[in-house]
């Protein structure tokens, strides 16, 4: 194994640890200050991906499709918002749970009506396609490195806003006592809202930076959801800072460990043992990685409502 | 002192800045009806807390019967005999007033991984269940749902369901509140007929209620015990009177 | 028997044994009305029938099983569609090699199920709410990837199950009708046991954890013992389940363990009715019947079933079972 592979690997994982940031960011946010769990967070991600490849289709400029892309599932984010999860913040989890598995079948749906259940191609811009030289010797996609800088301006932005504007004053506040937050007269249902706005607007950037490296499908979401809930998991929930540490825990351990596991258990077990072991065992690793975190702390690595 | 059936010392908790539990000593002999009085935000719900075993102290130690349970969780001192009633009515809403019983006499009858005989078919449940019920005065509302019983029953029904663990020491928080001027002094009556043959810790607003019924009282303020005694040294001690019983104390 | 009178302390019959009498009829009645579906398609000459049933009344085991720990247990288990792919797995891996008596891979598969309830339930049950909801969908993709990656046993595309499971001298499921009555045999084994269980010293201890939590700690019960045995019950069950299922379909895919069909199983759960002995069935009943309507109708009926279940869960919420004479939760 050469320190060169390596590196582009971990550059890979924190590219996956990037976009996953993204994705439990808006939704920890979400279930820290209105409760709500939403399963319908990975249609959003979804949304935002086929957006971006129809509008990027269809101007044939990508600097346009972003931000319609945005726009488009922000808009989407809102209605779904307005429409159908309002009435759901007052309700348990399992009714949240099953409203907004509903709203799964119903999107995976819509969208295989429009565009039809197989993959469609999406692809990077000419401009943003090929390599960089990093240093000697490794040669990284423009693309994978945009997405990484991207997220961490978007880190940046997040921070910012949490940590020295009024609105993130408030969302912290609503992190740590929602009630509070209510009872000081704040219009909370603007919050909310505008919360989850932020959230889906989240999810659609990562869908849209997703399009030319993942399989663009219905049910795309739901892929990306069930590693988010590790994410959320490991990090501990309703926190931004645990949010970016489970991200790049699992998106790093997930990459490497497919990258490596397989040649690593190649040289203690029979190619063919490997050859079996390895992925399954890649594919079970950031569960088995949930599964020791749990064990140790269960509320995660940094929970909001932590004991201070 | 060490023979006091509850002997707590130097139990302290905080709340990030706030000393919730500021290094209290109680001690509590058996047979004893101990009130713990205070005004609001004293952190008499806090050391409740602790007593009962749903939140973990900072510091200090709690010695039960002679045994260190500082760090043993509810379920486990309700086994030991250390039962506690809510503040808030907590009952099973959707169960009968005698299966709410019934289950706390389950707790404390052998192991419940028993998994063919229907538990309402008990005698060993249910008879012990009614007399209790009796007891407190809900014989005739056994088969009515929690849910359906008034305030007060439910008040009635939470000590019951303490007094159906058999317990050693019954922690009761603020066992009258929310009932009527009646209510209440039948509340009160009959945890006398409990005095003596019990001991008690009772946290309560009710000055009526700790008058009557305290063998000896603590006053609890800011976290603080600032006194503890018996009613006429509590009644006269001026810090008391001026921290708690009035700050109009012209004389 | 003492010759002096005592006071009489029994109250008079409460209104819920009356309510429990009519719930038996019901339930008796819709046993009833499922033993008569075979002879009734063979007279018609519709053998679809008998295939939908069996069906649903696999999945009704299913469902019963998550109804002891999401119904009257409280306990949100979004990953139980798991215990079906390793029932399934069970016994199409062992009849892959070769194993082909059921009573071999019906028991394995049971074991399994149980096994690998108790390493999640284990894990899981220390957490609550959203933890809870999140781990336990978790763990059962986790599998589900691991039979996607297994290629020797289809990997993504499954495999078929070439020969049904063997029980010389107790039934030949491959005679459609007599497995169409081991399965509804099952089906009324298992909701007599789950009654039985749920009135237990044991079952009572849940649902109080459910209905209460504090109060039950209160009272001198850890919860976490007795859900840890619930789930690993449930699994079992759902094990089962799956064993039939695999038999059913003659084949075998990961998708079995989905996290779509986990969704299916709840909706199941809660159109039938949570907490109720009935309910289960009336909920895979109604759900599969819905979902057959449908896709007679278009082939994206998942778009109208979405939002129908959106709005089934939040103006249903009682469930099927709440309709029914003698229906509601159980007390």
């Amino acid at each position: 194994m050469n320190l060169i592979l390596l590196i582009e690997q971990a550059l890979n994982g924190l590219q996956l640890g990037v976009m996953l940031f993204l994705m439990a960011a808006g939704l920890t946010l979400v279930f820290g200050i209105m409760n709500l769990v939403n399963l319908a967070h990975g249609s959003l991600y979804m949304v935002g991906a086929y957006l971006a490849t129809a509008f990027y289709q269809w101007t044939g400029s990508f600097l346009a499709a972003v931000p319609l892309a945005l726009a488009g599932t922000l808009a989407v984010g809102v209605v779904v918002e307005v429409v159908a999860l309002r009435t759901l913040y007052e309700r348990d989890h399992l009714d949240q749970v099953l409203a907004t598995f509903g709203l799964i079948l119903f999107f995976n749906e819509l969208i295989a009506i429009i565009w039809g259940r197989a993959a469609i191609y999406a692809a990077a811009p000419p401009w943003l396609s090929g390599h960089v030289e990093l240093f000697a010797g490794l040669r990284y996609p423009l693309y994978r490195l945009t997405i990484i800088l991207v997220g961490v301006a978007v880190a940046f932005l997040l921070w910012y806003v949490v940590a020295r504007t009024r609105l993130g004053m408030l969302i912290r506040a609503g992190a740590s006592n929602r009630t509070m937050v209510a009872a000081l007269g704040v219009n909370i249902r603007l919050l909310y809202t505008v919360v989850f706005g932020f959230g889906a607007a989240l999810a659609g950037l990562a869908g849209l930076m997703a399009g030319p490296i993942y399989a663009v499908q219905p049910g795309m979401g739901e892929e990306i959801l069930i590693v988010v809930f590790v994410v959320i998991v490991i990090g501990g929930i309703g926190s931004i800072r645990g949010a970016m540490a489970g991200a790049l825990i699992v998106g790093v351990v997930d990459t490497l460990g497919r990258a490596f596991l397989k040649p690593a258990l190649a040289t203690v077990l029979s190619p063919s043992a490997a050859d079996t072991a390895g992925p399954a065992l890649a594919s079970m690793l950031i569960y088995l990685l949930m599964a020791v975190v749990l064990a140790v702390r269960p509320e995660g690595l940094f929970p909001a409502r932590g004991g201070g | 002192m060490s023979d006091a059936l509850l002997d707590v010392r130097a139990l302290s908790k905080s709340f990030g800045a706030l000393r919730a539990t500021d290094r209290v000593d109680l001690d509590v002999r058996e047979g004893e009806t101990h009130a713990i009085i205070g005004p609001n935000g004293a952190g008499k719900t806090t050391l409740i807390g602790q007593l009962a075993g749903n939140l973990r102290p900072d510091e200090g130690r709690i010695r039960f019967a002679g045994e260190d349970i500082t760090t043993l969780a509810a379920p486990a001192r309700s086994r030991k005999g250390l039962a506690r009633s809510f503040q808030i009515t907590s009952i099973y809403r959707e169960f009968t007033a005698l299966d709410n019983v019934a289950l706390a006499v389950q707790a404390h009858a052998g192991h419940s991984f028993r998994f063919w005989r229907p538990a309402r078919a008990e005698a060993q449940l249910r008879d012990p269940a009614r007399a209790i019920l009796e007891e407190v005065g809900l014989g005739g509302r056994a088969d009515v749902l929690a849910a359906n019983l008034a305030h007060g029953e439910q008040r009635q029904l939470e000590i019951a369901m303490v007094l159906a663990t058999r317990p050693r020491l019954m922690l009761l928080d603020e066992p009258v509140a929310g009932m009527g001027t009646d209510e209440s002094q039948r509340m009160v009556r009959f945890l006398g007929t409990l005095k003596g043959r019990r001991t008690m810790i009772l946290v309560e607003h009710d000055m009526d209620a700790v008058f009557t019924l305290a063998d000896r009282i603590s006053v609890l303020v800011y976290g603080r015990i600032i006194a503890s005694g018996t009613p006429e040294e509590i009644r006269a001690n001026p810090e008391v009177r001026s921290a708690y019983l009035g700050e109009d104390t012209e004389d | 028997m003492s010759t002096v009178a005592a006071p009489n302390l029994q109250p008079a019959p409460p209104p819920e044994r009356a309510r429990e009498k009519r719930q038996r009829v019901v339930i008796v009645a819709l046993f009833v009305l499922l033993a008569a579906v075979p002879p009734i398609a063979t007279a018609f000459g519709q053998p679809f029938y008998l295939d939908l049933f069996r069906r649903i009344m696999i999945f009704a085991i299913a469902a019963l099983s998550l109804n002891l720990i999401l119904g009257y247990g409280g306990m949100i288990s979004f990953g139980h569609a798991v215990f079906l792919g390793v029932g399934a797995y069970a016994v199409g891996v062992l009849a892959h090699h070769g194993i082909q008596s059921g009573y071999v891979q019906w028991i394995v598969a049971i074991v399994a199920s149980a096994l690998v309830a108790l390493v999640i339930g284990a894990i899981s049950i220390r957490t609550s709410g959203v933890y809870f909801i999140m781990i336990t969908l978790a763990f059962s993709q986790m599998l589900y990837y691991l039979g996607i990656s297994i290629e020797e046993y289809g990997g993504d595309d499954g495999m078929r199950l070439t020969v049904r499971s063997q029980f010389p001298g107790l039934v030949n499921l491959d005679n459609g009708t007599a497995f169409y009555y081991l399965v509804l045999g099952i089906l009324v084994l298992f909701t007599f046991l789950v009654h039985r269980l749920v009135n237990s010293r044991f079952g009572m201890v849940i649902r109080a954890a459910r209905s209460n939590e504090a109060r039950t700690r209160a009272i001198g019960f850890s919860p976490y013992a007795y859900r840890l045995a619930a789930f690993v019950i449930a699994g079992a069950m759902c094990g089962v389940a799956g064993a039939l299922f695999v038999n059913h379909t003659s084949y075998l895919t990961p998708d079995f363990m989905n996290w779509t069909r986990s969704g299916e199983l709840m909706f199941m759960v809660i159109l039938g009715g949570m907490g109720t002995t009935i309910g289960p069935v009336l909920g895979a009943a109604a759900l599969l019947l819905l979902e057959d309507f449908l896709s007679g109708w278009t082939v994206h009926w998942q778009i109208i079933l979405g939002p129908l279940l959106v709005l089934a869960v939040l103006f249903a919420k009682r469930g099927l079972a709440g309709l029914l004479p003698g229906g509601g939760r159980d007390e």
